[in-house]
């Protein structure tokens, strides 16, 4: 069987069978690896402190979060409607509600204390 | 990606009528559903991690708790695994069976010094006395970081199923949409692991 696809591979006409290429996953891994080591090497080393340091640490997680969409998961090579998109946006409103609301009435709306 | 995988196999092999193409993409659409609900569940947990982190009940904190080498070397490990997991899909692509079972038991082994290293961590907290019963911190903090454990051991037995599924059956339309599924849900597994490392282990260590 494996022999068929060889024939294709080389001119990988369609561009969805390719499915990410090395380059993207090398790039992507590579990323991902630099996104860790800053806030390591900033946080753990009391380069930034205080709130500075949650920023650091939120925006390089939902950078490598951005960046293992695009490279790993081939978000941006959905054919047209693009549901996955779609299901994903949908996902996250519902996760930013949930965590943001529970943050805010747990910690700030608190009647007692 | 759900349409991927199947498009052009479809028609190299005997069975690949148009329907079963079809209902392929359908399937791994079906799949990237269920990430996102998972990735609700995960949400749900962080939600209640974040609410309860400073409920130590006179209990341990994060930051007498953790210790970083071990969570730092299972972040790389996961990441890196997530990578072999990528190269697995590629070589699935070329039609290359070898490579593409040679690089999910790599990805395998990884995953499982992952779950190893973490028990590890877990039975020594345990030990220390920071128990799921000690405090809400610790009762949260097992809950988000135990499920995501559970997520990646399941994901290890399935893998070894898959890679016994390909090397009886080879690469076909079938075959190929559940290894996309399975190297989809091991990038997601990665992506949960980015926020436990910074919003459990980094924030709480700080």
């Amino acid at each position: 069987m494996a022999q068929h696809h060889d024939t294709h591979a080389p001119h990988g006409g369609d561009a969805h069978e390719s499915h990410g290429s090395m380059k993207s996953y090398v790039l992507g891994f590579v990323l991902s690896l630099v996104l860790t080591a800053i806030p390591l090497i900033l946080v753990l080393n009391d380069i930034v402190t205080g709130n500075a340091a949650d920023v650091v640490l939120l925006v390089t997680a939902v950078l490598q979060f951005v960046v293992q969409l695009f490279f790993f998961m081939h978000l941006k090579e959905e054919k047209k409607p693009r549901y996955n998109l779609m299901v994903l946006l949908l996902g996250l409103v519902i996760v930013l509600t949930i965590v943001a609301g529970s943050i805010w009435i747990m910690k700030y709306n608190m009647v007692s204390h | 990606m759900a349409h991927v995988a199947t498009s052009q196999s479809s028609h190299d092999h005997g069975h690949g009528h148009d329907g079963h193409h079809d209902l392929e993409a359908l399937r791994m659409m079906g799949f990237w559903i269920f990430i996102i609900t998972d990735c609700i569940i995960f949400g749900t947990l962080f939600a209640t991690y974040a609410v309860l982190v400073n409920n130590t009940a006179g209990g341990p904190s994060g930051a007498d708790l953790f210790e970083m080498p071990g969570v730092i070397a299972e972040t790389f490990i996961l990441l890196t695994s997530s990578f072999t997991s990528g190269l697995a899909v590629l070589s699935m692509n070329r039609g290359d069976k070898k490579g593409l079972i040679g690089w999910l038991i790599v990805t395998a082994l990884l995953g499982a010094s992952f779950i190893t290293l973490e028990v590890t961590e877990f039975l020594k907290m345990i030990d220390e006395g920071a128990k799921i019963s000690t405090s809400a911190f610790l009762s949260a903090f097992y809950t988000l970081v135990g499920t995501h454990g559970l997520h990646v051991s399941i994901g290890l037995i399935w893998m070894v199923a898959l890679m016994l599924q390909v090397a009886k059956r080879g690469i076909t339309p079938v075959t190929k949409r559940k290894i996309s599924n399975i190297s989809l849900y091991w990038h997601f597994l990665d992506v949960v692991w980015i926020f436990v490392f910074t919003i459990v282990y980094m924030m709480g260590v700080r």
